[in-house]
C-alpha cells in the first residue's frame, strides 16, 4: 500500500514519517522512546494503561500515543514537566494497589512494572490504595494465575484470543473488581486453556507465572538412593544465555551439561536424540499413512500445547494427529525400560527430569496415558527459566563453566533433531528421513528454506520418487486453527502439517527467559536468533539425518526392533481423545 | 410456566434469527437478554449453549454478564424486593430499613434468600419521596417504614404458620 509521507514536529524538531502510523510507531522510528505498559506490537491497541501519553497540539487532553494516528504538521510534545508528572502520577496510580512484595517477587528484577516504576523516578508512595485480595489459582499443571498482582493491562486477554485463539481468559466483572479469569471463573485446570504459557511472556508483571517446580528438585537431587537423569530439549540451549545476561542466540548445549551434572544429576541425555527417534516413527508412519494405511493429512504431535488444543478445539481431526508420542515422552519411556535396563536399575529409583522450554510440557508430563508400567515418564519438568534460576542459586556460572558431552546411550544426536525447536524443524526433519527411507537414496538438498523463518503459515512442496508431497508448516496456536479451516475446506490440500503451539516453535515456547530491557516479549529478532542458534547446531554437526544418528540405531538393533515395531508402538506411541470443556474458536477475530 | 424443552426452543430461535441477520457477534447482549427473561437467571449450561450455537467463547460470554448488573447469574427469588437508597429516603432511614431487611433475610444485596422467596436489590429514587423510607416489593411501594413495620411486611409473605415469632 502506498503510504503519504508527512511531516511532523517532535519537541520542537521536524521530522519526515509516514501516514497511517501512530505517533508511537513513528516516535519509535526516530528514537523517541515514549514509555508503554499495556502496548504490544503483536496485539491489538488495548489504550487501557494510559502511560504512553503525549501532549498534542490542539487536543483538548493528552492523547494515548499507542492509538493516536499521526498527521500532517501535527505538533507532539513527549517529554515536559507536566507529562512527566502526569506519566508518573499514572503509574503510582497502577501502583497503589499492587502488593508491595517486590523483593520476594517472583519477577523481581525482570518486572516491566517495576522497570517503569524506576523510570519515573518513583522513589515514594504518596496514596495507599484499596488491595486486591484473591486468591491464586494453582489447580493448573502449568500456570498460576494471581489476580492481586494484575495491572488490568490484558496483554493475556489479548495474545490468548487474538495469536492463540484460545480465548481461556476475560475481563469479568468491572470497576475496581475486573478480575481476569477463565469462563465462570472456573478453574484453570478445568478451563479450556492449553498451557501453553504465552500469558506468562507477555505479562509484564507476574501475574501469570510457572508452576514451579525448582525447590522440589533440589531436594530430589540430595537424595543419594535414586538415580536422577535429566534431559534437555533443543529450544532450551538457545536461549537459556539470555538468562544470563547474553544477546539472544548463543547455543549453549555443552554449558548445560556441565551444568546439570554440577546440579547433581547422574545422567544427562538430549531430548534431540529423542527427536530423532521421533523422526523414525514419524516419518515411517507418514509413509505408511502414504501408501495408504491411514489419514492423511497427517498432523504432527510433538507440541504439548497444541495436543490439548486439538483434544478441545478440534476433535473432529484427531484421527490425522500422529500417534507418536513427543520426544521428551519417548525419552522417558527409554529412560523407565532400556536405560533402567542397562544401569540395572529398577525403574522406581530413578527420577525422570525434563529441562524444557514449555510450560505445557509439565500438563504433558502428568497425562495418565503416557505412563510407562505404572510410572510416570518424566517426574518432573522445568523450565529454561526454572533452570536457569536453579544454575544461579547453586553457583554455577553458565558463562564461565567448561563444556561437556551429553551421556551415552541418549546423549547423541544429529543436526536434525536440533532444529526440531523451530518452526518448520520437524517437517524438515522428517522430510530428510522420510525420502531416504522411501526412495532409498539420501536427500542431498536439505535445507529446506521454504519451511524456515517466521512467516505463519508457510507451505512447501517436496517431490518423492515422482510423487508430489504438500506440506504446510504453523506455529501459534491460531495459525494452526486458519490451517486446520482449509484441511475442513480442502481435505486433499496437504499430505503433511507441522504444527508447533507456540509463536516461533518451541523456542517461543512459554518457559523461556523473560524479555531483556531492551526488547519486547516474543520480540521476532530474538525469535529469529535462537532459531539460528539451532540452524547453526544443525550446520555444524556432521551427522544431520536423523536414521544416520548410531545411537538411535543401535536402539532399534539391540531393543525396539525397527519402526512402528509392536514395541516401539507400547513406548513410543499413543491416542489422543476428544476433552471437555469443548473450545471454541470464533470466525471474526483477526490473528495478527 | 413455560416448559423448559419450549425455553430452549425459543432460545435457539432468536439466536437462529440473529445468526441470520448482520453482525451476528454483536447480537450478544440481545441474546443474553432473551435467554434471562426465559430463564430469569444466566446459568452455565445456558451460556455454554449460547457460545456454542453463535460460536463466541465462554470466556468472551462471561465478561459480558459479569459486566452489567443487570444480567443475573443467579436464579432470582420468587419476589423481588428494591429498599430505596435516595437521598429523602436515606435522611428518613433507609439505611435502618436496609439493615432489617438484610437481617431478617440473612442476605446481602444481590443475593436471594435460601428459601427462593425474596431477592434484595438496592434502588435509587422510586419517586415517591413523600412516603420515605420506601421500598418496592414486585410493583407494589411500601411506604414510611420503620424497623417494626418492614419486619412485618416482609412476614406477611409467609403462611401464619411459618411467620417467626414476634421478639
Amino acid at each position: 500500500m502506498e503510504t503519504k509521507a508527512i511531516t511532523i514536529n517532535i519537541d520542537g524538531k521536524s521530522y519526515k514519517t509516514q501516514e497511517g502510523l501512530t505517533i508511537m510507531q513513528a516516535a519509535d522510528q526516530l528514537g523517541f522512546h515514549i514509555p508503554r505498559l499495556c502496548y504490544h506490537p503483536k496485539l491489538s491497541i488495548e489504550g487501557a494503561c494510559r502511560v504512553c501519553i503525549v501532549e498534542v497540539e490542539g487536543a483538548k487532553s493528552y492523547v494515548a500515543s499507542c492509538a493516536y494516528p499521526v498527521m500532517d504538521g501535527m505538533k507532539i510534545r513527549t517529554n515536559t514537566q507536566e507529562i512527566r508528572r502526569a506519566r508518573r502520577d499514572i503509574v503510582e496510580l497502577i501502583l497503589d494497589n499492587h502488593p508491595q512484595d517486590c523483593h520476594t517477587c517472583e519477577r523481581d528484577s525482570n518486572c516491566e512494572l517495576q522497570r517503569l516504576a524506576a523510570s519515573m523516578g518513583i522513589r515514594k508512595r504518596h496514596f495507599e490504595g484499596e488491595r486486591k485480595k484473591y486468591d491464586k489459582d494453582l489447580t493448573s499443571t502449568s500456570v498460576i494465575r494471581d489476580p492481586n498482582k494484575c495491572i488490568l493491562c490484558g496483554r493475556c486477554v489479548r495474545i490468548c484470543s487474538e495469536v492463540q485463539k484460545v480465548t481461556a481468559l476475560g475481563h469479568a466483572h468491572r470497576g475496581f473488581q475486573t478480575v481476569v479469569m477463565p469462563a465462570y471463573n472456573m478453574p484453570f485446570r478445568d478451563s479450556v486453556c492449553t498451557t501453553c504459557g504465552q500469558c506468562i511472556n507477555v505479562c509484564p508483571t507476574a501475574a501469570f507465572v510457572e508452576k514451579v517446580y525448582t525447590q522440589d528438585l533440589f531436594a530430589k537431587l540430595n537424595d543419594p538412593n535414586i538415580v536422577k537423569v535429566a534431559q534437555i530439549a533443543p529450544s532450551v540451549r538457545a536461549a537459556i544465555g539470555e538468562a544470563f545476561g547474553l544477546e539472544p542466540g548463543r547455543a549453549m548445549e555443552r554449558e548445560v551439561a556441565a551444568g546439570l551434572r554440577r546440579l547433581g544429576f547422574n545422567y544427562v541425555f538430549d531430548t534431540q536424540f529423542s527427536a530423532d527417534l521421533t523422526i523414525m516413527e514419524e516419518a515411517s508412519e507418514f509413509l505408511e499413512r502414504f501408501q495408504g494405511k491411514g489419514k492423511l493429512p497427517m498432523i504432527t504431535s510433538c507440541s504439548s500445547a497444541w495436543m490439548k488444543c486439538v483434544e478441545q478445539f478440534h476433535p473432529d481431526l484427531l484421527e490425522n494427529v500422529s500417534t507418536c508420542k513427543s520426544p521428551m515422552s519417548m525419552m522417558g519411556a527409554l529412560v523407565r525400560t532400556y536405560f533402567a535396563d542397562k544401569i540395572k536399575k529398577d525403574p522406581r529409583e530413578i527420577l525422570s527430569v525434563a529441562v524444557m522450554c514449555c510450560t505445557a510440557k509439565k500438563y504433558e508430563a502428568a497425562r495418565p496415558e503416557l505412563m510407562v508400567n505404572g510410572l510416570p515418564a518424566v517426574d518432573m519438568v522445568v523450565t529454561t527459566r526454572e533452570i536457569a534460576w536453579m544454575f544461579k542459586s547453586a553457583g554455577i556460572d553458565l558463562l564461565h563453566i567448561k563444556g561437556e558431552d551429553f551421556d551415552e546411550p541418549l546423549g547423541l544426536s544429529s543436526g536434525a533433531g536440533a532444529i526440531f525447536g523451530a518452526t518448520g524443524g520437524v517437517m524438515e526433519a522428517a522430510i530428510r528421513t522420510a525420502y531416504e527411507l522411501y526412495t532409498g537414496e539420501t536427500l542431498m538438498d536439505i535445507e529446506l528454506e521454504s519451511l524456515r523463518g517466521l512467516a505463519g503459515i508457510k507451505e512447501g512442496k517436496v517431490m518423492i520418487d515422482g510423487k508430489e508431497i504438500r506440506v504446510v508448516v504453523a506455529h501459534g496456536l491460531g495459525n494452526a486453527a486458519t490451517v486446520l479451516d482449509m484441511v475442513r475446506k480442502d481435505p486433499d490440500r496437504y499430505h503433511f502439517i507441522e504444527i508447533m503451539g507456540c509463536p516461533g516453535g518451541c523456542i517461543g515456547g512459554g518457559g523461556q527467559p523473560y524479555a531483556g530491557i531492551n526488547s519486547m516479549p516474543l520480540d521476532e529478532e530474538c525469535l529469529k536468533k535462537r532459531a539460528e542458534a539451532l540452524y547453526g547446531i544443525d550446520r555444524r554437526k556432521t551427522i544431520r539425518r536423523s536414521h544416520e544418528n548410531p545411537d538411535v540405531q543401535r536402539l532399534y538393533k539391540d531393543f525396539l526392533g525397527r519402526p512402528l515395531s509392536a514395541k516401539a508402538h507400547q513406548l513410543l506411541h499413543t491416542h489422543y481423545k476428544a476433552k471437555e470443556p469443548r473450545g471454541i474458536i470464533p470466525q471474526e477475530l483477526k490473528v495478527r | 410456566m413455560i416448559a423448559a424443552e419450549d425455553k430452549k426452543t425459543a432460545l435457539r430461535e432468536f439466536m437462529e434469527k440473529a445468526k441470520a441477520g448482520a453482525h451476528p457477534e454483536s447480537q450478544l447482549i440481545a441474546i443474553l437478554h432473551h435467554a434471562q427473561e426465559l430463564y430469569g437467571h444466566l446459568d452455565q449450561a445456558v451460556m455454554d449453549e449460547i457460545a456454542l450455537t453463535m460460536n463466541i467463547p465462554t470466556a468472551h460470554i462471561w465478561g459480558v454478564a459479569t459486566f452489567y448488573h443487570y444480567f443475573n447469574l443467579k436464579p432470582k427469588g420468587k419476589h423481588s424486593i428494591s429498599v430505596c437508597l435516595g437521598t429523602a429516603c436515606y435522611v428518613k432511614g433507609a439505611a435502618q430499613v436496609l439493615e432489617t431487611v438484610k437481617k431478617e433475610l440473612k442476605v446481602d444485596i444481590g443475593e436471594t434468600t435460601q428459601d427462593g422467596m425474596f431477592t434484595l436489590a438496592e434502588t435509587r429514587c422510586l419517586g415517591t419521596c413523600g412516603l420515605a423510607p420506601v421500598m418496592m416489593i414486585d410493583d407494589k411501594v411500601y411506604g414510611a417504614l420503620t424497623p417494626k413495620k418492614t419486619v412485618e411486611i416482609l412476614q406477611s409473605f409467609y403462611p401464619p404458620s411459618c411467620r417467626k415469632p414476634r421478639e
